[in-house]
């Protein structure tokens, strides 16, 4: 049983990093209803900027407490991050806004191979494996029992729920977010009430961004190497995973990012008890997405959208 | 107030409008009337910069607006009402409001305007918090024409305001949209299938044929010709 909680447990913290890049995703998708598939490098990029900004800035914030050089670092990557994503949607992606949507969606699978090849170079990142810094110092919190909880999973928590709640407050408090929600609905309409809408596209896209890198981040805290291909993974689940949640939802996506994280963590726990090798957790997610494309394609939050005429 | 100049507009290899000329004056009720695929619509969608025009000028306030974005033209005071509509149906009556205000910044002008609205439709008011989908078509109607009302345009496009709707709602509708016109000295361009009651409001008319303006004049002497008489009101 305690077995049992601490994989939960484990899978929690996965799985919230996961809803972190599925947003990403998810918001695109709600905007400009094609997949990003270069969002996973983006988390990439996010995690080298991390590793940079602290050999760069190291030095010079060992003074602080480690809190406030993370949350520098941690901005610093994300603002990096959104330049990035808003880059990559007006040089690939805004040239195609009227083409058919499988043009785009093959664009972005070139940039996301563009991505992950150049950061393969020597003169960029190289194709080895590097080790990600400790931002975060290890400690372990010993909750009841048997249970164990790192620091790092902790801080990864409490970081996710806090990006989660700051995008909340964004998209149903502020004039951006309504546009957002407008354009998502009905960008003919949105352009009628005045909004720009590129300018909303472009924000979308730096929103997302910004969170991957956040992701990209505490995920590299988590299992601390980085290496140009790392996003691919951690990329396809999160796609998955706001496929999982109803694609184009918010909420959705935050509840599939968990999903996909605890069972992965589960099925890695006890494949072995039915005589599977763990590296079958990295397939469950593809059972997942088979099984909701089969029989709820609209993803477990997924309205079917109705409009009187 | 608005200048038309031989407007044309093409969807690929199909002409839609081949050389429309209107004029709106200030403070008006204009009406394009005409059967369906006559280019109503397309002549609204390429005044509000939704299309692009192949050739032809429109001129509005004595600045010319021909094919600019239409985030640009809406901050002109150019508001489009479109077909269908389009409410956002997931948003809720007053978020849809607060969309048809997105350009103003005036926190209390938008909420005395949005007290407007209500009076004019109290359906509205009592449904504030409730998802736009939710409503019937004619209610999507009110919606629609108070979330326009919102932007504070200095004109309005209504398209087909009557489609779907029910007859008594209709009535009502159009007798707000006249209100409108004359306490908030609102120019109106008309887009209509329903010519009787589209000519009964206005007081100029156009009447459109395959992409042509095959007939213009005051609406009541438009309602007195034979040939309008035959077509388009069932007389």
């Amino acid at each position: 049983m305690e077995q049992f909680a601490q994989q939960l447990l484990n899978g929690l913290f996965l799985g919230s990093i996961y809803a972190l890049i599925a947003l990403g995703y998810t918001m695109v998708y709600g905007v400009l209803r094609f997949i990003n598939f270069a969002h996973g490098d983006v988390f990439m990029l996010g995690a080298f900027s991390g590793l940079y900004l602290n050999r760069w800035l190291g030095p010079s914030l060992a003074s602080l407490h480690w809190s406030i050089s993370l949350t520098i670092i941690l901005v610093l990557s994300m603002l990096i991050c959104a330049a990035l994503g808003i880059l990559i949607e007006f040089l690939a992606y805004r040239p195609l806004r009227n083409r058919p949507r499988l043009n785009v969606l093959i664009t972005a699978i070139g940039v996301s191979l563009l991505i992950e090849y150049t950061g393969q170079h020597p003169a960029v990142f190289g194709a080895t494996q590097q080790p990600f810094p400790a931002l975060i110092p290890a400690n372990n919190i010993s909750l009841t029992g048997n249970l164990a909880v790192t620091n790092t999973q902790m801080i990864v928590f409490v970081t996710v729920v806090l990006l989660l709640v700051a995008l909340r407050y964004i998209v149903m408090k502020t004039r951006m977010g309504l546009a957002m929600r407008a354009l998502s609905l009905n960008p003919t309409a949105s352009a009628l009430m005045g909004v720009n809408n590129s300018v909303v596209i472009s924000f979308t896209f730096g929103l997302g961004s910004a969170l991957a890198a956040a992701g990209g981040i505490l995920y590299a805290s988590l299992y601390p190497s980085v290496e140009p291909f790392m996003g691919i993974m951690p990329g396809l689940k999160a796609f998955i995973a706001a496929v999982l949640g109803g694609i184009g939802n918010i909420p959705g996506a935050a509840l599939g990012g968990l999903i996909i994280g605890v069972t992965e963590t589960l099925v890695g726990g006890y494949s072995s008890v039915v005589g599977l090798p763990t590296g079958y957790k990295d397939g469950v997610a593809f059972v997942i997405l088979i099984l909701i494309l089969l029989f709820k394609p609209s993803g477990l939050l997924g309205k079917t959208e109705r409009e009187k005429v | 107030m608005l200048d038309v100049r031989n407007l044309e507009v093409a969807y690929g290899s199909i002409r839609a409008l081949h050389g429309v000329s209107l004029h709106v004056p200030e403070k008006s009720i204009v009406t394009l009337i005409g059967a369906n695929g006559a280019g109503k619509s397309s002549t609204l969608r390429a005044l509000s910069g939704l299309i692009k025009t192949k050739a032809g000028t429109v001129t509005y306030e004595g600045n010319e607006i021909t094919n600019q974005a239409p985030h640009r033209i809406v901050a002109r005071g150019l508001c489009h009402v479109p077909e269908g509509r389009m409410i956002f149906p997931n948003l809720t009556i007053e978020e849809n409001l607060r969309m048809g205000a997105f350009l103003r910044r005036d926190a209390k002008g938008i909420a005395a305007d949005m007290d407007y609205v209500f009076t004019i439709f109290p359906r509205l008011l009592e449904r504030r918090k409730q998802l736009a989908g939710t409503l019937s078509g004619g209610e999507q109607q009110m919606l629609a024409i108070s979330r326009a009302l919102m932007g504070k345009p200095k004109f309005l496009m209504l398209d087909e305001p009557s489609l779907g709707i029910a007859p008594l709602l209709v009535k009502a509708i159009f007798q707000k949209i006249v209100e409108i016109n004359r306490t908030q000295g609102l120019t109106i361009l008309l887009v209509e299938q329903n010519a009787n009651l589209a000519l009964e409001v206005s007081s100029y008319g156009y009447v459109l044929e395959t992409g042509k303006v095959i007939l213009e004049g005051p609406s009541a002497d438009l309602r007195a010709n034979p040939q309008v008489q035959a077509a388009y009101l069932g007389i």
